[in-house]
């Protein structure tokens, strides 16, 4: 067994988990239970939308029914005037900036002059009761001059002909037009005639993604409070609260210290809290009535409330040489951004520069480009930019196995990188990457046993299942691999730090420890690992973890797989300074001059000299409260012509196998099992790990075979559950895991974020199964029956 | 909104009488939604959920009606459908069965779907199939009316109850061969049909039972595939020799089902899907459904 093998462990399910041995069984390394996982399970636990406070009003947005449409006027004479309305506000009343957004400031609080997509707020409504909240919305009379709507590529590139989203004089994006934010990747000697000559063999191939959704479970909710300094006080569901903030302030006319955030109980993210949706609008409410606001979205609204993963359109030309070398790539991505910029030039960047995948390309050619269009808006979800690339380079991988006669895993082993490969970005993988060895373990996995109708008809097994449509009929099965490439942390020069304050006292006797970030938990298991850092570091049985607000320094985004990384990192350093401070407390009090001091079991220990002090004895009644703040190694933007430059904090890698059962006459999917395998770098906590990749691979299922927000001419026809569908138990395989932990080390105990890698992957290797299940092409997620049926 | 709470089916009579644009409520499965969407806003609801009768079945025979029947009452959830009659009402069970999730089948009933009228309602391509002497029993203070199943339905979301009729059961008769539903739907559970199937056989006439949901602007049944069918099945002594109806004929019965949908594109499928799909289904619950009753056969003649 290598080196690099003997650094790996097996853990499948949970039957293994009690071989991982660690110093505390609830500190890293542990699987402690959540805190909040049995109040969720039991239903129990508080969310945004069960936020309630005396003399509430209830507020209410008013959308446009438009995709695009000039306002010609509205008035809100007859709402006014309604019995229970407290306040209509439309872009007039607003005290402050007009605009708002995560990068560049593009959106409207309230639309004025136009709306640019199906479902913008253009007036709001505080009432006593949201049913009278929704009649007094009613009675606005908005005038719309409709225009036509800007929804195609064609459309968004050619502004003379079909308009612009936004009027070249109140353009605020990164380029011009309708471009949002374009960027090139060339490394080597480019694509050109030359380069093509080297290749044998050529793949060309035209992909398409869908509009995903994060469709978390939690309604955008929360609560405007207002305070006596003439502030507010916001308690909300959110990815990010100083950003949100930021964002709040300057349209409230506030300084930032007058507006201040507390998490509320979030029911999931996936990117789509990254954007604000109520928040704006519910403290105008507080604001202008000097009362609490609540606002809660509805299902439908909620469709409207926030962003969606971009849709993608991508040409991708592979070339290789006969034994199977890549020679060169070649793609264009092109992704809708919607009307507003949100997040669009960041998943520009990860679309372009992680576009080539875990491969080895010696000659690259690439342009990511985001239209700005009158569809919905579209930024930040679970794999981000990342995700789109990989279902195209994996299907020409595919593709250019076929060709070559090759073994499709074989052949992305042949391709893949390893620590020290260089990406086209010219950035050196400067930790392990083993894609190869992910690929080989998920290749390795016993398949499941073959379909046996005849013997055993279990149709909730089969494609259709309850729905009765197969006793076995038309049934194939298909084996596909996948593998992906995505960043952690926020890149191009972004310094996302984080930071964590830790005290340490006595309270009833024991050593307690506190935790303080303003880190979202959206689910992810943050507040679990905080007290698994704490317990490991200070030696505590007792941790609390306080309320996330903005009383602490920012924690930045519960996004881009970054908070174990970023914000564990800081509660690693606060906790690491605490114990400091308590060691000189007993230095100075006690004149130790040992050097080999540790906590362990709530009390000092030397190495050398046993057991010193109890930590209870050492604090007496003092406290020790200390914050830090987390950075993580600097990196620097993308050239604008070249793509050069170390542009991302660390990769992580996830390879996943799927087996489907295929009704090839009715076009119905059952995935049968989904394996993963994806190296952590340090599972702190390998359940939430396990949780984790399970999740974040059944959310690309769910791109892979059914989710997808559909629009006509600019217009959401989808907007519910009924018509937005999303993975059910029974459509959920089960999913074998494999966890390589090789330590990276620039990271805090070698971890890699864990989040998104999966929900690359797994898309494309459902696809590819379908695909050798079916013989068919299937360049376009989601499969649809109709594409498998031909009709 | 008034919510009206009548305490006895009379009163509910009385209640429906006096407010015939009362929407009544039972499972509330399709009236919360249609509520919570803000589609419907009804002056009145009409809870039906303290009559208990409505939420009870018993077999029994019926004037008009051959052989014994399942009076159905119109608020017996779906859960209990599957659970208590798979046997005499075979293919209704089965549709009941692919309706919504378990908490969904712990609410829903028959009357439900049947005051809906929705083309995507499980339970009508089942009710049809099941045989034209299916009746709704329609109650008003006026007194009780019997609406035949090919009659029920009249448009999209529209049935033939008169503003003062609430449903009080429907009158199945208990299955003499076997029965199948098929659903499309584009995951593999809790989904609303893309388009549904129901057949059933009626050894006793002679005679097939269709039932298309979601590909038309009502239910509706398939009477040329039935009466072709129901032809070549007598024709070639099939009903008693159980021989094998052969794939040329089980093709032809598809094309005809299909052929009597008239589907349209939308979100949830296209209408060539629609048609594709119900031939399918077609072929393989004509399947089933003879290998059931050609072991029957067998089993009777051992």
């Amino acid at each position: 067994m290598s080196a690099r093998n003997s650094a790996t462990r097996t853990i499948r399910g949970e039957k293994n988990l009690q071989d991982i041995t660690t110093a505390h069984p609830d500190g890293i390394g542990g699987s402690p239970l959540r805190p909040d996982g049995t109040l969720k399970v039991r239903g129990e636990f508080a969310y945004s939308s069960d936020l309630w406070h005396e003399d509430m009003l209830w507020g209410m947005a008013l959308r446009s029914p438009h995709a695009h449409a000039r306002i010609l006027s509205i008035d809100t004479t007859e709402a006014l005037t309604q019995p229970g309305v407290y306040a209509v506000m439309t872009h007039e009343d607003i005290p402050g900036s007009k605009y708002y957004g995560l990068e560049i400031q593009d959106q409207p609080a309230l639309a004025f002059g136009k709306v640019r997509y199906h479902g913008e707020a253009v007036a709001i409504v505080a009432a006593d009761h949201p049913e009278t909240a929704r009649r007094a919305l009613a009675k606005i009379k908005v005038e719309y001059e409709v225009l036509a709507p800007i929804t195609t590529e064609e459309h968004c590139q050619n502004p003379e002909t079909f308009g612009y989203v936004h009027e070249p004089e109140e353009y605020r994006g990164h380029a011009s037009g309708n471009v949002v934010h374009s960027q090139k990747v060339v490394s080597g000697l480019g694509v050109n005639d030359d380069v093509r000559a080297m290749a044998d063999v050529v793949v060309v191939g035209e992909y398409e993604v869908g509009m995903q959704d994060q469709a978390f479970l939690g309604p955008e909710s929360g609560l405007a409070v207002p305070a006596e300094d003439g502030g507010i006080d916001l308690y909300i569901a959110t990815q990010w609260l100083h950003v949100d903030r930021q964002q709040v302030a300057p349209v409230l006319g506030l300084p930032e210290n007058k507006v201040r955030l507390t998490l509320a109980g979030v029911g999931g993210a996936f990117g789509g809290r990254e954007d604000l949706s109520m928040q704006i609008h519910a403290c105008l409410l507080a604001q202008r009535t000097g009362k609490p606001v609540k606002i809660v979205y509805s299902r439908e609204e909620s469709f409207f409330g926030h962003v969606h993963r971009h849709p993608a359109k991508m040409r991708y030309e592979h070339g290789a040489t006969r034994d199977g070398r890549l020679v060169y790539m070649d793609a264009r991505i092109v992704l809708d951004g919607g009307a507003y910029a949100s997040a669009s030039p960041a998943v520009v960047g990860n679309a372009s520069s992680l576009s080539v995948g875990p491969y080895e390309v010696p000659n690259v050619n690439v342009l990511a480009i985001a239209y700005y269009s009158n569809n919905p808006s579209c930024g930040a979800m679970r794999g981000f930019g990342a995700v789109q690339a990989c279902f195209a380079y994996e299907t020409q991988l595919d593709r250019l196995a076929a060709e070559l006669g090759m073994d499709p895993v074989e052949l992305r082993q042949l391709n893949a990188v390893s620590q020290g490969s260089h990406l086209p970005t010219g950035q050196v993988i400067d930790a392990p990457a083993p894609v190869a060895e992910l690929l080989q373990k998920v290749k390795d996995l016993p398949l499941p046993p073959p379909l046996d109708t005849e013997h055993h008809l279990d149709i909730r097994e089969l494609p259709g299942a309850l729905s009765n449509t197969s006793h076995g009929e038309g049934i194939v099965r298909g084996v596909g691999y996948a593998v992906g490439l995505k960043n952690v942390g926020f890149s191009e020069g972004f310094d996302d730090y984080s930071t964590a304050r830790v005290r340490l006292e006595v309270i009833g006797g024991e050593p307690v420890a506190m935790v303080h970030t303003a880190m979202a938990e959206v689910g992810q298991g943050g507040v679990t690992v905080h007290g698994q850092i704490a317990r490991t570091e200070l030696g505590v049985e007792q941790v609390t973890i306080h309320p996330a607000n903005t009383e602490v320094g920012s924690a930045g985004s519960t996004s881009a797989s970054r908070q174990t990384y970023m914000t564990g990192g800081a509660v690693k350093l606060a906790a690491e300074a605490v114990r400091n401070e308590l060691f000189n407390l007993g230095r100075s009090r006690y004149g130790w001059t040992y050097n080999d001091l540790s906590l362990i079991g709530g009390k000092v220990v030397s190495a050398s000299a046993g057991v010193l002090i109890s930590m209870v004895d050492l604090l007496g009644d003092q406290a020790i409260d200390l914050t830090r703040e987390h950075h993580h190694r600097p990196t620097v933007p993308f050239d604008k012509e070249t793509g050069q430059g170390f542009g991302h904090v660390q990769y992580t890698f996830c390879a996943h196998r799927a087996v489907v059962d295929v009704d090839v006459e009715l076009g119905l999917v059952k995935v049968v099992e989904l394996a993963a395998a994806q190296d952590v770098g340090k599972a702190l906590n390998p359940l939430s790990v396990i949780g984790q990749i399970q999740g974040g691979s059944t959310q690309g299922l769910g791109l892979a075979v059914m989710e997808e927000i559909i629009t006509k001419d600019g217009k959401v026809r989808n907007p519910s559950f009924t018509d937005y569908l999303i993975p059910t138990i029974l459509d959920t395989p089960p999913q074998p895991v494999e966890i390589m932990e090789l330590a990276d080390p620039n990271a805090p105990y070698g971890l890699r974020g864990v989040g998104e890698a999966p929900t690359l992957s797994s898309t494309p290797a459902i696809v590819s199964a379908i695909r050798a299940a079916t013989g068919l092409a299937l360049n376009r997620v989601p499969v649809r029956p109709e594409h498998i049926t031909g009709t | 909104m008034e919510f009206l709470r009548p305490a006895t089916w009379d009163e509910a009579l009385a209640a429906k009488a006096e407010n015939p644009s009362a929407l009544p409520i039972s499972g509330g499965t399709d009236v919360m939604v249609e509520l919570n969407f803000d589609r419907h806003r009804p002056g009145a609801l009409l809870d039906l959920n303290r009559i208990t009768e409505l939420t009870e079945w018993e077999s029994g025979t019926y004037e008009g009606q051959d052989g014994e029947v399942i009076r159905l009452g119109a608020a017996v959830p779906y859960a209990r459908i599957t659970k208590e009659l798979s046997g005499p009402l075979q293919g209704l069970s089965i549709a009941g069965n692919t309706v919504g999730s378990p908490q969904i089948r712990n609410r829903g009933s028959v009357g439900g779907n049947l005051g809906g009228a929705s083309p995507a309602g499980d339970a009508h391509p089942a009710l049809l199939a099941a045989g034209k002497d299916v009746f709704v029993e329609a109650e008003s203070v006026r007194g009780t009316r019997l609406i035949a199943i090919d009659d029920f339905y009249v448009g999209v979301k529209r049935n033939s109850l008169q503003p003062d009729e609430l449903i009080r059961a429907v009158r199945i008769p208990v299955a003499d061969g076997p029965q199948q539903f098929s659903k499309i739907g584009t995951r593999n559970a809790m989904v609303i049909a893309v388009c549904a199937f129901g057949f059933a056989l009626h050894p006793k006439n002679g005679t097939v039972g269709t039932g298309i949901g979601s590909a038309a602007p009502t239910p509706r049944r398939a009477p040329e595939a039935e009466q072709f069918l129901a032809d070549e099945l007598a024709e070639r002594g099939l009903w008693q020799s159980g021989g094998l109806i052969g794939p040329a004929a089980v093709q032809r019965f598809g094309e005809l089902v299909s052929a009597a949908a008239s589907p349209i594109d939308d979100v949830r499928g296209s209408a060539a899907y629609r048609r594709h799909a119900l031939a399918v289904m077609a072929r393989r619950t004509l399947t089933w459904t003879w290998n059931e009753y050609t072991q029957s056969l067998r089993s009777a003649a051992a």
